[in-house]
């Protein structure tokens, strides 16, 4: 579905440290009801007072308020743009191009069960698209991965949407090991599996997925310049050729990727 | 409002603002946020006869104030954009102009043709100087003789306005502006971007995937400053100035420097509305400073 793309002045309501190295920004469009947008989409926010950042960041749609005409993103902190991006306060001012790309396939039926795998940072557009099948009237299931339990992010709010299934890696929290390790893949089938988290991460759970003949959808990160298909940067290779991430993604059948 | 309208070798833009190659798709993924319409020109996407991948991933590296991109003209052929694009495109109200690529003089006169025989693209911006193709590309912009030799087999198939766009790669870009004028160009646009690379120093690689890129982004301005004064004061056709524009004041610089019209091209990644933006500006400018007619301050510059 096309949905139209927008410049806009966010105002950030809160930024809020979750640790050491994530950030959750909280924003709003003081003048005008914010875009619709879709799970899995990501907006390019502009980047300003540093002098070593000069592209726009993609950063995923991690949440939406509709009724407080809010819009959440969860960023972790790895160079000199997001730490610019952390520093932002209530009252700042934020230009964001959005929503950009193409979202995770919603339900046809309120019956369809769907598991959101989600690895680090890569939960943030899980919680959106959980909150929106959930409002279609399914239940899913979020299965969680990270290195140590401190690094699992928005767990709480995944709770109140669904069952949630976590493994860290050290064993602090949930079943040792990484996400498909997990004792879920022998309870149960799933209608569609939506993943976000790093390569390796996504690659294993795509086989997974492919080897229990069950349907998977990714989002990639490629690294991108203007996030409207103009540069051609991030290009993945796929069965189509190569194709923009940042248009024809950054959400793709697995069966579509060259993996 | 001043008289913003200028002309590039027969072609009357209504505004000196175009949007640079590669950086602007074809015009229709920008129009939810730019008002088409008011831009002087667009250049759209490298064109070439046959379709091309593109290099692989990773394509580009951010540096201090710009960026380098190794694309490697990714398109899907000119057939592809005869038959499934320009109807897409045809009527937005602006220059729609194509940019032409190839391997050989021959390939770059067959792509040519095919662009000739659409009636709503009035012009042609040829690539003799992509840095990302190891056939052709920059080879033939970087010798006097190779920018000749495409211009010519291309001037024979191709009736309306030509321009060319030049390498900053080389040790004297006059001499391939002052070439490329002989054998019939109509225009000249500089600068394409200039030829870089970065490592990673975790990986100890090179960040992009053939190793080198195109350098573009504000961090190249000055020296397509100084290449625009350098080649508008030796050549007697328009030149079109490109390089790290972000602003209208920037653009007033080029068109000070001796450019008829200016490109914009990484900044539409910063801000894909700059465009409109700058043709205000350079507006506003004119106004508060009496001056009639944009044409009024091409080439000032002391």
């Amino acid at each position: 579905m096309a949905v139209r793309k927008h410049i806009r002045d966010l105002t950030v309501r809160s930024g809020e440290y979750i640790g050491e190295r994530f950030v959750l920004l909280k924003c709003t469009d003081e003048n005008a009801p914010l875009p619709p947008m879709l799970p899995g989409q990501f907006a390019q926010l502009r980047v300003d007072g540093s002098k070593t950042t000069f592209l726009r960041r993609p950063v995923s749609i991690n949440y939406v308020d509709t009724s407080d005409n809010e819009v959440w993103f969860l960023i972790q902190i790895v160079g000199d743009g997001s730490r610019a991006l952390a520093r932002l306060k209530s009252g700042d001012s934020l230009n964001a191009l959005l929503p950009l790309g193409h979202g995770f396939t919603m339900p046809r039926g309120q019956s369809d069960s769907y598991l959101l795998v989600g690895g680090g940072v890569g939960v943030a557009p899980l919680l959106f698209l959980g909150d929106r099948i959930r409002e279609m009237g399914g239940s899913p299931s979020f299965l969680l991965g990270a290195r140590t339990s401190e690094m699992l992010l928005e767990k709480d709010m995944f709770r109140s949407l669904g069952n949630v299934y976590i493994t860290t890696e050290d064993g602090t929290e949930g079943e040792r090991g990484f996400v498909t390790h997990h004792s879920v893949w022998r309870e149960r089938r799933f209608d569609m599996i939506s993943v976000c988290g790093p390569s390796p991460m996504m690659k294993a759970v795509a086989r997974k997925a492919c080897d229990m003949d069950m349907p998977c959808e990714v989002s990639l990160e490629n690294m991108m310049a203007c996030g409207m298909g103009a540069c051609l940067c991030c290009v993945e290779k796929t069965v189509r050729g190569n194709v923009c991430v940042c248009t024809e993604g950054p959400v793709f059948d697995v069966k579509e990727l060259n993996w | 409002m001043a008289d913003l309208r200028t002309n590039i070798g027969g072609l009357e833009l209504r505004n000196p603002v175009i949007t640079a190659s590669g950086t602007f798709g074809y015009g229709i993924e920008f129009e939810d946020v730019v008002e088409l319409h008011r831009i002087g020109g667009i250049v759209m996407k490298g064109t070439t006869y046959e379709p091309r991948q593109g290099n692989d991933y990773p394509r580009m590296a951010e540096t201090a104030c710009g960026m380098l991109n190794c694309v490697g003209l990714q398109n899907r052929g000119v057939m592809y954009f005869a038959e499934n694009i320009y109807p897409r495109i045809r009527k937005i109200d602006s220059r729609m102009i194509v940019n032409v690529s190839g391997s050989s003089p021959e390939d770059y006169a067959r792509c040519a043709a095919v662009v000739d025989s659409l009636d709503d693209i009035p012009a042609i911006e040829l690539n003799i100087s992509c840095p990302n193709v190891r056939d052709g590309g920059m080879a033939f912009g970087v010798t006097t003789e190779g920018a000749a030799s495409v211009v010519r087999a291309v001037r024979k198939a191709y009736r309306k306005t030509l321009i060319v766009k030049l390498s900053p790669n080389v040790t004297d870009i006059v001499s391939i502006a002052r070439a490329v004028e002989a054998e019939g160009a109509d225009s000249v646009s500089l600068i394409n971007t200039l030829m870089g690379t970065a490592i990673d120093i975790e990986k100890r690689r090179r960040m992009l995937s053939i190793g080198t890129g195109g350098l573009s982004g504000p961090c190249i301005k000055p020296v397509a400053l100084r290449m625009v004064c350098q080649v508008a004061h030796a050549v007697d056709i328009p030149v079109i100035g490109l390089g790290g524009i972000c602003s209208a004041a920037d653009a007033i610089e080029f068109i000070m420097a001796g450019a008829s019209a200016v490109e914009i091209g990484t900044a539409n990644f910063l801000d894909p509305a700059v465009s409109v933006k700058v043709v205000d500006g350079i507006d506003e400018w004119l106004d508060s400073h009496d001056v009639a007619s944009v044409r009024d301050i091409i080439g000032v510059a002391e």
